[in-house]
C-alpha cells in the first residue's frame, strides 16, 4: 500500500482504470459501432447488414422533409416539457427548501419521490385513460365548455412533463437547500421585498440547477417513443423513427443515422450547459 | 422571517395543487385496480377484489419482480464500486481530461435511452456475440447508474476534504485502515443515497432494458409492457403498479432517515 | 499532442467497431425474383424426430398460442406441455416487421409468419425447410394451402399452414349509422367520423389503400395491391395522406384498439375478428363486415428457426397446433379459418367453418394475403419496376408525418 502512496499516478490509474474500461472503451465503443453502421447499407429483402460504405442514410435523413419536421417537432416538445417542468418544479422546491418545517420537508420529499417508483408505463396509461373520451381530463374540459384536447401533441407534452417532473424538482431543491438562509436574511435586512429577493438572489442561484434538471427532461423527451404512442394519437417523435427503423423497418443503418440527431443535440446542449456550471450541480 | 407571508401562502397553495396533480393519476391506477371492466373504462361501474387475488397468484408477476430485484441489486453494486472510484479519482486528483471523464460519466444518462439501448444491443450481439440475458441487462443498467452514485459521493467528498484522512495517515494508519475507519464512515450515507437512487432507476427502466434483455429474461417493467396488452392480464398489471406505489414508501422513507440530510438525496437526479 | 492521441484512440475505436459489427449477406438474395425466384440459403431440414428437448420458445401473433393467462378457459399450450414435456414460453408481436426483427435475434424456436414475413425469413436464413413427413397432421391440411408462393421455395415447404383470415371493417353500431358496406367509410375525406377513424400501423396497410383504388380508380390499372409501380404507389400514398386527417390513432397492439373502441376515441376502422370478439365480450357494441371492395388478409405459416436448439419440440408443436382440436380452438378464438379440415368438426360453433369459408378454395383466392412487395412486379409485369418494401416503409413514415 505504501508503494501506492509514493506513486499518486499509480493510485489514479487503479482508480480510473476499471471505470474507464467500462465507460470509455465498452460504452463508447458500442456507440461508435452503432454510428459506424449508419455508414453502411442493409439488404432490403433479407435485412442483413452489408458493409458497403455509403452516405445514403444521411442523405435520406437530410433531404426527405418528414424527418426534419419530426426532428423539429421533437425538439419543440422537449423544450416545452422542460419549460413546464421548470415552472412547476420551482414553487414546490422553494416551498420544500425554504418554507416548510423539517418534518414537513421530509414528508414532502417522500411525496415527491414516490411517483418515481410507480411504473412509467402504468402512469402513461393512466394519462391515456384521462385523455380518452369520457376520461377525467375530457370531462373537466367539457364541464367548463371547452373541447377536450384528446390524444395528440398536447396530451404528449402533458404526460411527458408529468413523468419527468421529479427529475426537475430534485436538483432545484438540492440547489435551494444549499442557499444559506443568511443570504435571504441579509437581503431582507437591506430592505428587499420578497419579490426582489426572489429575482435578485434566489433565481440566479437556482439557474444552474434548473439547467441540470433540464438535461434530463430534454434527453428523456428526445429519445422517448413509448409515451407518444400511448397518448400521442397519430403523432410520431424522433424516438419513434429510430425505434421503428430498428424494429419494424429492419433498417439499422438508417436508425443509427436518425439516432445521431438526438445525440448531436444533447452533446451540443451539454457543451453549452458546461459554461453555466450546471454540471457540478447534477 | 425571510420570505413574506403572502409569498408563503402562495407557495403553500401551489405545492398542494402540484402534489394533487401528481397524485391524481396514481390514485386512478389504484382505483382501476378494483375496476371490474378489463379495459379500464372510465368511470368504473363495478368494483372487485378479483384482480388483487389473481395478482397474488400470478407466477409471471412474481418471477419478474424477483428478476428486477436481482438486476437492481447487481447493477447497484457495480455502480457503487465504479462510481465511488471515479468520484475519488476526480475529487482527489488533478489531471488532464478531468472534464472529459465527468462528461463520460453523465453520457449514458444524458443520451436518450434508445440510443444507449440499440448501441449496447448491437455491441452485445454482433461485437461480442453474447446471448442477451440477465448479465447484459445488469451491464446496461450499471452503465447508467454509475452517475447517481458518482454525484452523491463527489458532493460529499467536496464537503469533507482530506484533513481527516491526512490526520489518520499521520497517526500511522495504513491506507486501507484509513479507508475503513475514516473515509468510509464519512461517505457511507452518500453511498446509501446513491445506491437507493440507482436501484430505483434500474427498477423502473424500460427502454434500455427492452433492447438488452432478450427473450428469456423479464424484468418487471418488461412484464408490465408485455401484459398491458393482454385483455385478462391488464388489470393484474394495474394491481402490480398500485402495489408498487404503496410499497415504495418504505425504501423512500428509509432513504430519508438514513441519509440524514436531505441534500444527498437531492444531488444526482 | 494530446489532442492527436485522443484522435488516434477514437480512430482505433472506430476501426475496432467496424471490424466487429455484423456483416455479410445470407443467400444470394439477388433481389428475389418474387415467388421462389431467389435462391434460399442452403439449410438442411430435420431428418428424424427425436425426443423433446424440454423447452420451446414460441413467437406468435397474439391469440395464436394461448396458455390460459389471458382467459383460463382458452388454453391449448398447457395440454401440449403435458403431452410432450416441452415447456413453452410465448412472445407476441404486433406486426410482421416486428416478427422478422425478433427472429433475427435467433432466440425463438418457432414463429407464426404471415406471407409478408415468411419469404424474408427464408431469404435471410432465419428459418429452415420443414420435413413434412415428420408431421402426421400435415396430411389433413387443405391442399390449396400447400406449396404456395409464400410458404415454399422450389417445391420445398418451409413451414406448416396455420390458417387464414381477413382484415375486416369494424364499427361502433351506436355511433356509426347506417352500417357501412364500403371501405369508403374510412377513406372518404368528408367522412362524418373525422378524428375517430383507426387504421393498422404498418406499411403493409398501403396495400389496403391500393385495393380500394382498384375498385374506385380502375384507370390506374392496379391488378395486385402488392405490385405497385411508382404512379400507382403515389396514388395510394396520397390517399393515405388524406386519410390521416381522419385518423384518431394507428394501432398495432390489439388492446389499444379495443380500448379506443370502448372509449369511443375510434368508432370505425380496420380490425381482426379477435378484436371484435374481445370488444363484444366487454359489452362494447361493435360489428364487422367484409366490404365490397374486398379485403387484405393473412395466410400464416408456422416456421422453424434455423438456429433453434429445440427442433424436436418445434416439430411436436407444429404437429400439435394443426391437430384438429388445437386448430379448431385457435381458429375460433382468433376468428379465422383453420388449415386442417378435420378441425371443423371440433369447433364449438358448428357454423364456424361456414362463416369463415374454411376449405373454400375460391373464397381463399379472393383475399389479398399479406405479401412482401418486391421490385419484380408480383402481378407479372416486366415492363416496369414495382416499389419494394423499403420504399413502402419510408413512405409510411411520411404518411404519418
Amino acid at each position: 500500500m505504501s508503494t501506492l502512496h509514493r506513486h499518486p499516478k499509480a493510485r489514479l490509474g487503479l482508480l480510473l482504470g476499471p471505470p474507464m474500461l467500462w465507460l470509455g472503451v465498452a460504452y463508447l465503443g458500442a456507440l461508435a459501432a452503432l454510428f459506424v453502421t449508419a455508414l453502411w447499407t442493409q439488404n432490403g429483402f433479407t435485412g442483413l447488414i452489408e458493409r458497403q460504405w455509403t452516405l445514403d442514410s444521411f442523405r435520406t435523413l437530410f433531404t426527405v422533409d418528414v424527418y426534419r419536421t419530426i426532428a423539429l417537432r421533437t425538439i419543440g416538445v422537449a423544450a416545452l416539457v422542460t419549460v413546464i417542468d421548470a415552472l412547476v418544479a420551482f414553487p414546490i422546491a422553494l416551498y420544500m427548501a425554504k418554507v416548510a418545517r423539517p418534518g414537513l420537508r421530509r414528508f414532502l420529499l417522500v411525496a415527491v419521490l414516490m411517483p418515481l417508483w410507480a411504473s412509467y408505463l402504468v402512469k402513461a396509461y393512466a394519462w391515456r385513460g384521462m385523455f380518452s373520451e369520457g376520461g377525467l381530463v375530457s370531462s373537466a374540459f367539457e364541464a367548463v365548455g371547452l373541447k377536450s384536447p384528446g390524444y395528440g401533441l398536447t396530451a404528449t407534452v402533458v404526460t411527458l412533463a408529468y413523468l419527468w417532473l421529479p427529475y426537475m424538482i430534485l436538483p432545484i431543491y438540492a440547489g435551494l437547500e444549499r442557499l444559506p438562509d443568511s443570504l435571504l436574511e441579509a437581503s431582507a435586512d437591506l430592505g428587499g421585498r420578497s419579490l426582489q429577493t426572489l429575482r435578485r438572489i434566489i433565481l440566479p442561484t437556482v439557474v444552474p440547477f434548473v439547467v441540470a434538471g433540464s438535461i434530463f427532461t430534454f434527453s428523456l423527451t428526445l429519445g422517448d417513443y413509448i409515451a407518444v404512442r400511448i397518448v400521442g394519437g397519430t403523432n410520431q417523435l424522433l424516438g419513434n423513427v429510430v425505434y421503428d427503423n430498428v424494429g419494424s423497418a429492419n433498417n439499422l443503418p438508417f436508425a443509427a443515422a436518425v439516432a445521431t440527431v438526438p445525440v448531436v443535440v444533447m452533446l451540443g446542449y451539454l457543451a453549452v450547459v458546461r459554461r453555466t456550471g450546471a454540471m457540478e450541480s447534477l | 422571517m425571510t420570505i413574506s407571508r403572502p409569498t408563503r401562502i402562495v407557495l403553500r397553495v401551489l405545492t398542494v395543487l402540484i402534489l394533487a396533480v401528481v397524485y391524481v393519476p396514481l390514485l386512478l391506477v389504484l382505483v382501476n385496480s378494483f375496476n371490474l371492466n378489463k379495459t379500464f373504462a372510465w368511470p368504473p361501474k363495478e368494483f372487485t377484489l378479483e384482480w388483487w387475488r389473481r395478482a397474488a397468484e400470478s407466477q409471471g408477476a412474481l418471477d419478474a419482480l424477483w428478476v428486477s430485484v436481482r438486476v437492481g441489486l447487481a447493477a447497484t453494486v457495480v455502480a457503487l464500486v465504479l462510481g465511488t472510484m471515479i468520484a475519488f479519482a476526480l475529487q482527489r486528483f488533478d489531471f488532464y481530461g478531468r472534464d472529459t471523464v465527468s462528461l463520460l460519466v453523465i453520457l449514458p444518462i444524458a443520451l436518450p435511452g434508445i440510443v444507449t439501448g440499440i448501441a449496447l444491443n448491437n455491441a452485445f450481439r454482433t461485437l461480442f456475440g453474447w446471448q442477451l440475458g440477465f448479465v447484459t441487462i445488469v451491464i446496461a443498467h450499471a452503465t447508467f447508474c454509475i452517475v447517481t452514485v458518482f454525484n452523491n459521493v463527489i458532493a460529499r467528498l467536496r464537503r469533507t476534504g482530506v484533513q481527516l484522512e491526512q490526520a489518520s495517515a499521520d497517526l500511522g494508519a495504513s491506507g486501507f485502515t484509513t479507508f475503513r475507519l475514516v473515509t468510509f464512515p464519512l461517505i457511507r450515507s452518500a453511498l446509501l443515497a446513491g445506491a437507493l437512487l440507482a436501484f430505483a432507476l434500474s427498477f423502473d427502466e424500460i427502454i434500455v432494458t427492452t433492447f438488452t434483455a432478450g427473450a428469456s429474461v423479464q424484468t418487471l417493467p418488461i412484464w408490465i409492457f408485455n401484459n398491458l396488452f393482454r385483455p385478462n392480464q391488464a388489470p393484474i398489471v394495474n394491481v402490480v403498479a398500485a402495489a408498487l406505489i404503496v410499497f415504495s414508501v418504505i425504501p423512500v422513507w428509509l432513504a430519508q432517515r438514513l441519509s440524514g440530510d436531505a441534500e444527498s438525496l437531492g444531488a444526482g437526479r | 499532442m494530446k489532442k492527436l492521441s485522443m484522435a488516434a484512440s477514437l480512430a482505433a475505436l472506430a476501426l475496432l467497431a467496424a471490424c466487429g459489427t455484423s456483416g455479410g449477406s445470407g443467400g444470394s438474395a439477388d433481389q428475389a425474383a418474387g415467388t421462389g425466384g431467389f435462391t434460399p440459403p442452403n439449410l438442411k431440414k430435420l431428418d428424424k424426430l427425436g425426443t423433446g428437448e424440454g423447452k420451446l420458445s414460441v413467437l406468435a401473433w397474439p391469440g395464436y398460442a394461448e396458455d390460459g393467462s389471458n382467459d383460463p378457459k382458452v388454453d391449448w399450450v398447457t395440454p401440449f406441455e403435458k403431452q410432450t414435456g416441452c415447456q413453452v414460453t410465448v412472445k407476441t408481436f404486433g406486426t410482421s416487421d416486428e416478427a422478422v426483427t425478433l427472429m433475427k435475434t435467433g432466440q425463438y424456436d418457432v414463429v407464426s409468419a404471415s406471407g409478408d414475413a415468411s419469404l424474408r425469413l427464408i431469404a435471410g436464413g432465419q428459418v429452415e425447410p420443414v420435413n413434412t413427413d415428420l408431421i402426421p397432421n400435415y396430411a389433413d391440411i387443405y391442399p390449396f394451402l400447400k406449396n404456395r408462393p409464400w410458404n415454399s421455395v422450389q417445391g420445398q415447404m418451409y413451414g406448416v399452414p396455420h390458417g387464414y383470415g381477413a382484415n375486416l371493417l369494424m364499427w361502433r353500431t351506436d355511433k356509426v349509422k347506417p352500417a357501412p358496406t364500403s371501405w369508403g367509410a374510412v377513406f372518404d375525406p368528408n367522412s362524418p367520423y373525422k378524428g375517430a377513424v383507426t387504421a393498422y400501423d404498418s406499411p403493409i396497410y398501403i396495400a389496403d389503400a391500393a385495393m380500394y383504388l382498384m375498385a374506385t380508380k380502375p384507370d390506374l390499372g392496379i391488378k395486385n395491391p402488392y405490385a405497385l409501380d411508382d404512379k400507382q404507389f403515389n396514388a395510394a400514398v396520397d390517399l393515405l395522406k388524406s386519410q390521416k386527417t381522419l385518423i384518431s390513432e394507428y394501432w398495432s397492439d390489439y388492446l389499444k384498439e379495443v380500448q379506443a373502441f370502448t372509449s369511443g376515441n375510434s368508432v370505425i376502422g380496420t380490425t381482426w375478428q379477435v378484436i371484435a370478439n374481445v370488444a363484444s365480450g366487454e359489452k362494447v357494441p361493435v360489428q364487422v363486415t367484409v366490404p365490397t371492395e374486398g379485403v387484405t388478409g393473412w395466410s400464416d405459416t408456422w416456421m422453424v428457426s434455423a438456429t433453434s436448439k429445440n427442433k424436436n419440440c418445434a416439430y411436436l408443436w407444429m404437429n400439435h397446433i394443426i391437430s384438429p382440436e388445437a386448430n379448431a380452438a385457435v381458429a375460433e378464438y382468433f376468428g379465422e379459418s383453420p388449415a386442417n379440415g378435420k378441425a371443423c368438426a371440433k369447433t364449438a360453433d358448428k357454423n364456424h367453418c361456414a362463416t369463415y369459408h374454411a376449405g373454400d378454395a375460391a373464397y381463399a383466392e379472393k383475399i389479398w394475403y399479406w405479401t412482401t412487395p418486391i421490385e419484380q412486379c408480383l402481378d407479372g409485369r416486366t415492363d416496369v419496376k414495382c416499389t419494394d418494401y423499403s420504399k413502402w416503409t419510408q413512405a409510411w413514415t411520411q404518411i404519418k408525418g
